[in-house]
């Protein structure tokens, strides 16, 4: 058979269009490449028979991977926690229903921190994913299955979520394009919430070409999903333009400021040389409210999530513990169920919006991210789009900040700004560390304005080759 | 966060079940988040409007019609302990 690594998702579909192989065939190239590499631990199942997409659009045919974090019908859903561990959808996520729709063959579920909490995929009960460019590196998180797999090619693109950077940090790490579109483009039916005012679900791909068609087939209105947008959903493989001539783009003096590695800067800064080349305008632009967003977005996500939470309860599904009253049903179960970091999520939310604290935390943490919003816009009347680092490092070490909760809040430092304002960003490949690890550059949007993320991108992507390079793995 | 009766209270309003040594392990790492939070209290917030939730649409109204969702069996299925179509749980009240 031939080897599919080296193609992308589009390729792939075509070659099925063209009766040069058979979708049989291409599931089961992947199945074996995700059973041979089950050390990188980057999924939680993968299904014998595919899933099976009866409709057809420019991607059928070929197999997909869904973070475990997203209702599919029938099939075990755990977010990697022990509460949810013996769970079985009852119903297609929407995305979910769009995917089969369009013909794909959904072929698994992806590993991810317990209901997206982290960035290095540790606080999984699965145990860490590693990532395929040096397994004894976290691939960043929650995403982090899902990036780890497309990376290592064990699947062409997977679905993730991301709530502070969850599709793009581990995109940076793992070497591969992430898109969280703006807050409203794609239905949250059927995504188990975390941060119900910050979560997207967004694609990982190789590539622009990939993640502009996913966006097509993902995206849109949904009646289930109060929240989502009737902003009509453009054809975003028309972005595939190479052309940033005229366009502003800013680089956030914050963004660059310290806390970075070297090597990091200089990869970033010569995406914007690219650009710059290639006609785009660089300008120097101002966030000042930067390093107040880890701390508004660790009050908000975490009161969100604490009030999201209480449905793992032990009641109606899920883990429950023997007791013999209510109370102590609760209390055990959730004791059991939970993660150390699940546990500190809803402590820090629960006591952010008891009485007392309500408007020290949680109302002045609103109250800021009105002005990490307002930055945006202000930003956004001056350029057209902007250019930042995805991580201020490449993947750290597994275990390096496992005990240490703040540092790992720290490292989401320039992606968790963009979710607290509802826009739309990308993490896209744009160099390697000396010791061969990938470096993620990130564009920020306008609300609704993916297409211009998905020009630059690609633009970018037409004269570099980071993009192409595998691991070297089996 | 807080002293241990803090941690403890917190812990009962999240109905989650801590050890004392896990309410001193957590304190103590929320206490270090907390630190880190304190500084949004540098920023004057007085004029402010906070930002609440991203919604951009105002109500959203749909028809009130029935629909058969077919999944009382599936979501029974999922329950820790049933009784027929109930969800069985211990005693509430004494």
């Amino acid at each position: 058979m031939n080897n599919l690594t080296s193609q992308s998702g589009i390729q792939i579909a075509e070659s099925i269009k063209n009766n040069k192989l058979s979708e049989k065939d291409a599931y089961s190239f992947f199945s074996g490449r995700i059973k041979k590499n089950a050390g990188i631990n980057a999924f939680v199942e993968s299904y014998a028979e595919p899933i099976e997409g009866l409709g057809d659009s420019a991607l059928k045919g070929v197999p997909i991977a869904i973070k475990d974090n997203i209702c599919i019908k029938g099939k075990k859903i755990t977010c990697a926690s022990k509460i949810l561990s013996s769970h079985i959808s009852v119903y297609d996520a929407t995305v979910i229903t769009k995917l089969k729709a369009a013909g794909l063959k959904i072929i698994g579920t992806t590993n991810m921190d317990e209901f997206a909490f982290g960035s290095s995929t540790e606080n999984s009960c699965y145990g860490p994913a590693k990532n395929p460019w040096d397994i004894t590196r976290v691939p960043g998180g929650s995403s982090g299955g899902s990036a780890a797999a497309v990376s290592a090619r064990l699947i062409p693109f997977a679905l993730g979520s991301d709530t502070g950077g969850s599709i793009r940090q581990p995109a940076s790490f793992c070497g591969v394009v992430g898109f969280k579109p703006t807050y409203g483009r794609v239905s949250r039916y059927g995504l188990i919430a975390f941060g119900s005012s910050l979560d997207q679900i967004g694609p990982i791909t190789t590539d622009f070409i990939d993640c502009a068609h996913l966006l097509n087939i993902i995206c849109g209105f949904d009646k289930k999903d109060s929240t989502s947008s009737p902003i009509k959903t453009p054809d975003f493989s028309k972005s595939l333009k190479d052309d940033v001539k005229g366009l502003k783009i800013g680089m956030p003096r914050q963004y660059f400021a310290k806390g970075i590695d070297e090597e990091i800067k200089t990869a970033v800064l010569q995406v914007s040389n690219i650009l710059k080349e290639k006609g785009a305008q660089i300008l120097d632009i101002d966030l000042p409210h930067t390093e107040y967003a880890v701390a508004t977005y660790y009050i908000i996500g975490s009161s969100e999530a604490s009030s999201n939470l209480q449905r793992f309860d032990g009641i109606k599904y899920g883990l429950r513990e023997p007791a013999s009253n209510l109370m102590d049903v609760y209390k055990k179960s959730r004791a059991a169920g939970f993660g150390d970091e699940s546990k500190r999520r809803i402590f820090l939310g629960t006591y952010s919006l008891s009485s007392g604290y309500y408007d020290a935390y949680y109302v002045r943490a609103l109250k800021v991210r009105s002005l990490i919003k307002k930055d945006f816009d202000d930003a956004f009347k001056k350029v057209d789009l902007i250019l930042t680092p995805t991580s201020p490092t490449a993947a750290f070490k597994m275990g390096e900040k496992a005990m240490d909760p703040l540092s790992m809040y720290l490292s989401d430092i320039y992606t968790i700004s963009v979710n607290l304002a509802g826009i739309p960003a990308v993490s896209f490949p744009c160099g390697f560390a000396k010791n061969n690890l990938p470096i993620g550059a990130q564009f920020i949007g306008r609300e609704f304005d993916e297409e211009m993320l998905i020009r630059a991108g690609y633009s970018y992507q037409c004269v570099t080759d980071y993009h192409k390079r595998i691991p070297n793995i089996a | 966060m807080p002293d241990k009766k803090t941690v403890e209270y917190v812990a009962m309003l999240s109905r989650i079940g801590v050890s004392e040594e896990e309410a001193q392990y957590l304190g103590s790492q929320l206490s270090k988040i907390l630190e880190h939070i304190d500084k949004l209290k540098e920023l004057n917030v007085d004029d402010v409007k906070p930002m609440r939730g991203m919604n951009l649409n105002n109500n959203i109204f749909r028809d009130d019609t029935v629909v058969d969702s077919k999944t009382q069996e599936n979501i029974l299925k999922n329950a820790p302990s049933r009784e027929g179509n109930y969800f069985k749980i211990p005693k509430v009240i004494d």
